[in-house]
């Protein structure tokens, strides 16, 4: 021990780490056994929330998808509502959102995204259910990886294989669906007529499920991920997450019956019996402590209890907690975690101005682009008239008149353009050339404000304003 | 070459640094050697697909098996655009332009797509917009913005103008008229009142430019009580009483020497038929006369009745 203590920090003491640290670089799979328990349930329950994933796509509302994020026609549908490019401002805001309730959770109770909710995770927990199904349990499978080929190995993994594809495929297309009528892309998908852009992303879509969920598994999250990475640095010591109590467990040994209370008195509650170990997805040994190959799926949290059930003690050996807790320092409240106060604020922020703007995306947007080549034209009679090109954007579900006025400008001003109610077509933007003509000796000002106001013929509230200028020569 | 490092059971490079600093042989991770594997194969399935290598024994190079070209690839992007163009072309070419001109969808397609069209035929000389060129006498070509036309702003009109080409003509009067009677008639004519003096109808303008010296539009002659001259444009640089000395000046050098006159200092007033010269196709011609009609000076066929909402609402 004093050796070791003195060598601790030197270079070679890194190297004496790596000897017994293991480091998971994908030479084994790993076959995890699966056992029931509580957290088991929970994971479960999560990840059946992909189903929405698969089935959200053929839901209709009026006729239509009722969530389609339209990449051909620019437009974001759910139900009722229908966001066009122009407030694409608020995906921002939800993404950031989103990301902060990624830190906030991950700081409060660890990589709770990785463990219960990830796709990489759902994914290789149904495609290991399903080999498990198939090739049986863990030790079976070891058997079996390195039995020599026969029929029926062949039969098993080809069975195994298929299933694995035929989930990738339904994925990829599952995934599709979400941006094309689902109906409609089934249909073209039968018939081998989707265009060349859907064939890529059903080949991306499935290839990587195949290779990453299948093939690839924990090294995803151990070499690929970057968010394993960036939350592993989000938690610290008043994070909750999975930890063996190393001061209930140490010094951990096999049970012996001969020991005799002494023995036993001397022993920590760890049997060393390896169950946590089994069952983890990542092969991660969690008694070696918090680590970047934890996605904190409380696997072994569930293993752990049913072997405390057994031998006698307490649950809660391997358990969520804090390192705070794990060290005997007194749990600090919520207010004094800071950071998790700072993500909570900018969550609300973030979602505060989605809720602005979905309550205010308005009916209609007016955009107007004076005439810079000229910026006036001079008339036969003296008089000065500017040219500006309307953009009017209908963004209701059906087409409608809009008359043009203007406040400001010059004195005796007259609108060219707009003599009758002009027709906007809905779901896109509708463009107009307005002319307007003012007297040259009411002009004052070289640049004069003018504000142009349309508003629906069938309905006053639906209306916009833009405000812009009214050139005229020197003075 | 490998050996073994005591603290660690991987052999090592066989190289030691700093006494103790050693290289193990690990073998870089599964997937990664995979990717590197398709990254290789990628490159040589891109080599063979496209042109990639010259092939200098037979002075030529490798063509690629996929058969792309830059200029095919153009070709095909052309072809899209030709595609979404064709059924406004196709519907354009047995169309007058007043028809094209009653039709917004066309009128829409002809405003966007005719940029291309004046910038490579009609900017050289109007300007980009329409909004005219100058030389050193002045205004060179006319602005097609405004609402003064010399031969008429109706569509058939300026679809005329174009197939055709325009010459304005006027004599030069420097041997018939004395120099004052030149001074007072481009003062009158300054000032927008030409029947102001009596010199006007006198000396035979009128027979030109009519006896209210509006101009008349079958001979192109200049409309002179308006605020628009042909060959004079206002300069913002200049005050009030500069710009009407210049616009004096310039009015005194056209009756002097003429347009089109023959004289070397007389004005230069030429359009020429783009229908005769062939560089435009008829219906290139019509889609340009409906782009310059919309630059906001074209006038309609009935423009009492368009004009009269316009006026009332002026009051």
């Amino acid at each position: 021990m004093e050796i070791e203590r003195k060598e601790a920090g030197s270079v070679t003491g890194i190297y004496q780490e790596l000897e017994h640290w293991n480091v998971n670089t994908g030479a084994k799979t790993i076959h995890a056994k699966r056992m029931p328990g509580f957290f088991r349930t929970i994971k479960n329950y999560t990840q059946a929330l992909y189903l929405l994933f698969f089935l959200v796509p053929y839901l209709r509302w009026n006729g239509k998808q009722a969530i389609l994020f339209d990449i051909t026609n620019s437009q974001f549908h759910f139900f009722n509502l229908t966001v066009l490019p122009q407030d694409i401002w608020m995906l921002s805001l939800l993404l950031l959102l989103l990301a902060m309730v990624l830190f906030a959770v991950t700081s409060v109770a660890s990589r709770v995204w990785c463990g219960y909710f990830c796709f990489q995770t759902a994914w290789t927990d149904w495609f290991t259910w399903i080999e498990d199904k198939i090739e049986g349990n863990p030790q079976a499978r070891r058997k079996l990886d390195v039995a020599p080929w026969n029929v029926g190995k062949i039969w098993k993994k080809s069975i195994k294989h298929f299933i694995w594809m035929l989930i990738s495929l339904l994925t990829g297309i599952s995934f599709s669906t979400w941006f094309v009528d689902a109906y409609d892309y089934w249909n073209k998908l039968v018939h081998f007529q989707l265009p060349l852009v859907g064939w890529v992303t059903l080949a991306t879509l499935f290839f990587g499920t195949y290779i990453l969920a299948a093939l690839l598994r924990e090294q995803v999250c151990m070499w690929m991920c970057p968010y394993a990475r960036i939350q592993g640095v989000m938690t610290d010591s008043q994070t909750i997450l999975p930890a063996y109590d190393f001061r209930r467990g140490e010094p951990r040994g096999k049970l012996h019956r001969k020991a005799g209370e002494e023995g036993r008195a001397a022993q920590g509650d760890c049997i060393d019996c390896y169950q946590c170990v089994q069952v983890c997805p990542t092969g991660v040994d969690i008694r070696d402590g918090q680590q970047l190959g934890c996605i904190t799926c409380g696997l072994c949290l569930d293993a752990c209890d049913s072997i405390m059930d057994k031998v006698g003690k307490p649950h809660g050996l391997i358990r969520y907690t804090s390192l705070d807790e794990l060290e005997g320092k007194p749990a600090k409240k919520m207010y004094r975690h800071p950071r998790t106060l700072v993500y909570i604020g900018i969550i609300l922020i973030a979602f505060g101005g989605i809720v602005y703007g979905l309550t205010h995306l308005g009916s209609i947007a007016l955009k107007v682009i004076p005439e810079r080549q000229p910026l006036y034209v001079n008339l036969s009679d003296g008089s000065i008239q500017n040219k500006y090109d309307f953009k009017v954007l209908n963004k209701t579900d059906h087409d409608f008149h809009v008359t043009v006025t203007a406040e400001g400008g010059v004195k005796d001003q007259v609108i060219i353009g707009a003599e009758k109610p002009l027709l906007t077509h809905h779901g896109r933007s509708t463009s107009f050339t307005i002319f307007v003509r003012a007297p040259g000796e009411n002009i004052k000002r070289e640049v004069t404000p003018i504000v142009f106001r349309i508003q629906s013929v069938d309905d006053p509230l639906i209306a916009a304003e833009y405000k812009t200028k009214f050139n005229g020569p020197k003075r | 070459m490998s050996e073994k490092h005591e603290v660690s059971s991987v052999p090592t490079t066989g190289h030691v640094w700093d006494d103790d600093l050693a290289d193990l042989t690990n073998q870089p991770p599964k997937w990664w050697m995979l990717g590197l594997t398709a990254s290789a194969l990628f490159c040589v399935v891109y080599f063979l697909y496209y042109p990639s290598f010259p092939l200098s024994t037979v002075g030529g190079y490798f063509k690629g098996i996929g058969g792309w070209t830059a200029i095919k690839e153009m070709e095909a992007d052309v072809g899209e655009v030709e595609a979404v163009r064709g059924k406004f072309e196709a519907r354009l070419k047995g169309m007058t332009p007043a028809a094209i001109l009653a039709d917004s969808e066309l009128t829409e397609y002809v405003t966007r797509s005719g940029k291309v069209l004046f910038g490579d035929n009609c900017a050289a000389c109007h300007g980009q917009n329409g909004i005219g060129t100058h030389d050193r006498q002045g205004l060179f070509a006319p602005i097609l913005n405004d609402d003064d036309w010399l031969y008429g702003g109706k569509i058939e009109d300026i679809h005329a103008s174009i197939e055709g080409g325009r010459q304005g003509m006027m004599m030069a009067h420097k041997d018939i008229l004395s120099a004052a009677e030149i001074d007072a008639l481009a003062n009158a004519v300054a000032k927008g009142q030409p029947n102001s003096t009596p010199l006007f109808a006198a000396k035979g303008c009128t027979a030109c430019h009519g006896e209210d010296g509006k101009g008349i539009q079958a001979m192109g002659s200049a409309n002179l009580t308006d605020k628009i001259w042909r060959f004079e444009v206002r300069n913002d640089k200049l005050n009030d009483a500069e710009n009407m000395k210049k616009l004096v000046e310039g009015i005194k050098r056209t009756i002097t020497y003429g347009v089109n006159s023959g004289n070397p200092q007389g004005r230069v007033a030429v359009m020429p038929s783009f229908k005769e010269a062939g560089k435009l196709s008829d219906a290139e011609i019509k889609k340009l006369a409906v782009y310059v009609y919309k630059f906001g000076g074209g006038q309609s066929d009935a423009p009492a009745a368009a004009k009269a909402p316009a006026a009332g609402a002026a009051k």
